[in-house]
């Protein structure tokens, strides 16, 4: 049920491309077709499965206050997390190189139709977002990390995909000329984005539901509050 | 200007409107968005990006010979880690609250795509003075686009600015709010950075209609 619930509030609530704007570089500037945004995001959701599990593993195991503990009691008080964003990236770009090889040796039909897009992700921010989304919400298991990595993988793949299609469609219409192009892309992403804020109510229905109306209250003035800050990546 | 040359001011001056970063070459555009709902926290990432820009793009360029091309990706990313956890523990133990705010958007520094865009476009193929120039030219021309993002977005959205109200007392109707306004809280929702940065590249290219793509 967990993995579940995770796994959909990192595919619509928790959206990368629309609730953080992470990966956004690539998002539009690979958009322009259907055909190359499925490579893409399929390649994206490929790596985040693998590095968001391992950067658990490591976090967990190396870079936590006490994560050291394992080698023996000495260790103990060792906190190495500010070496988090170095390992991380170091992670995910000799992984992306190394699943660039494995595709490249075992399956070159993949490689031909992912291979090209594999280097581009290694500066992509979805991915190293992933990770850091990872470590600061405290994701518990590291079953639920690779649900968490897949979902956010999926939740960028559907976005790309959708303004693909919408870039297609629009060439046909008449768009102010000083629109053309980026200008009128940033501005359907923005009201995508308000389209999946919908999807915000879907999993807190009966989980956050209290007894006590004045609870009720306080809990909305938490929210907005939270909501303050413009998207929900302050916990 | 008497200390650059024609060339070399033209590398701080161009990305700031014609060139710009975030608008023409559409890099970085991650971070640009995600933290602009208030003014200060929109300075503070403008002021983190100047910095790993310049001294990255000054670093790499002193590198650029040393660098064997097939590995310089993981080159160029540690060079950025390093900086960015510079920043970050300055950050935490400067301004705590403001790191907050900014949580993992800090760290997401390293894949800007401005920083690795420059080293790659630029601190590769140049000395380290005019790299340096470049990298503080894109940095501004992206803290441009911040710091207006961020101001309209405080200003109509919680009518304050660096969280000093100027507007009025929305609650004992004070200035402006005497004749009705009303601040518009949707402004501070994530999706209207995406739309105001969308008028600002309409208003840049009717200005400047060589910029307008077919």
């Amino acid at each position: 049920m967990e993995h579940i619930e995770l796994f959909f509030k990192s595919i619509f609530i928790d959206n990368m491309v629309f609730a953080t704007f992470l990966g956004m570089c690539s998002y539009l500037a690979v958009s322009k077709k259907v055909s190359t945004a499925v490579g893409l995001g399929a390649a994206v959701i490929f790596v985040l499965a693998i590095t968001v599990p391992l950067n658990w593993l490591l976090d967990q195991y190396i870079l936590q206050p006490g994560a050291l503990s394992w080698m023996g009691p000495e260790y103990a008080d060792y906190d190495l997390s500010f070496l988090s964003f170095i390992m991380f990236i170091a992670t995910i770009a000799t992984m992306v190189q190394l699943v660039e090889i494995v595709v490249e040796k075992f399956s070159p039909s993949l490689y031909n139709s992912l291979g090209i897009f594999l280097p581009l992700i290694a500066v992509n921010c979805a991915i190293l977002g992933g990770s850091l989304f990872m470590q600061s919400r405290e994701i518990a298991t590291l079953g639920l990390a690779t649900t968490y990595g897949i979902g956010s993988g999926i939740g960028w793949f559907l976005a790309i995909l959708a303004i693909a299609a919408i870039r297609e469609k629009i060439r046909y219409s008449n768009v102010p000329p000083a629109l053309r192009g980026l200008g009128i892309t940033f501005i359907i992403t923005g009201l995508m984005a308000i389209g999946f804020m919908s999807f915000g109510g879907m999993l807190t229905g009966g989980e956050e539901e209290s007894t006590n109306p004045q609870e009720e209250v306080q809990q909305l003035q938490n929210e907005e509050e939270n909501n303050e800050f413009g998207d929900n990546t302050t916990n | 200007m008497g200390l650059l040359s024609k060339k070399d001011a033209a590398l701080i001056k161009d990305p700031l409107a014609d060139n710009n970063p975030i608008t023409i070459q559409v890099l970085g555009i991650c971070s640009a968005l995600a933290i602009t709902a208030e003014l200060e926290a929109s300075i503070v990432m403008s002021i983190s990006v100047l910095f790993v820009l310049g001294v990255g793009n000054v670093v790499i360029s002193l590198m650029r010979n040393i660098i064997p091309s097939k590995i310089r990706i993981i080159v160029q990313l540690i060079v950025v880690a390093t900086l960015v956890i510079i920043v970050d523990l300055v950050l935490k133990a400067f301004a705590y609250e403001l790191s907050k705010t900014l949580s993992v958007f800090v760290g997401l520094i390293i894949t800007n795509c401005i920083i690795m865009g420059r080293f790659e476009a630029f601190a590769l193929g140049n000395g380290p003075w005019r790299s340096f120039l470049d990298g503080i030219g894109n940095a501004l021309g992206y803290a441009v686009i911040l710091i207006i993002v961020g101001f309209f977005r405080e200003l109509l959205g919680s009518g304050t600015l660096l969280g000093i109200p100027v507007l009025g007392d929305p609650i004992e109707k004070t200035g402006l709010y005497a004749f009705g306004y009303e601040n518009n809280g949707f402004m501070l929702l994530s999706p209207m950075a995406l739309i105001v940065v969308g008028i600002i590249i309409w208003v840049q290219r009717t200005r400047n209609k060589t910029l307008i793509e077919d």
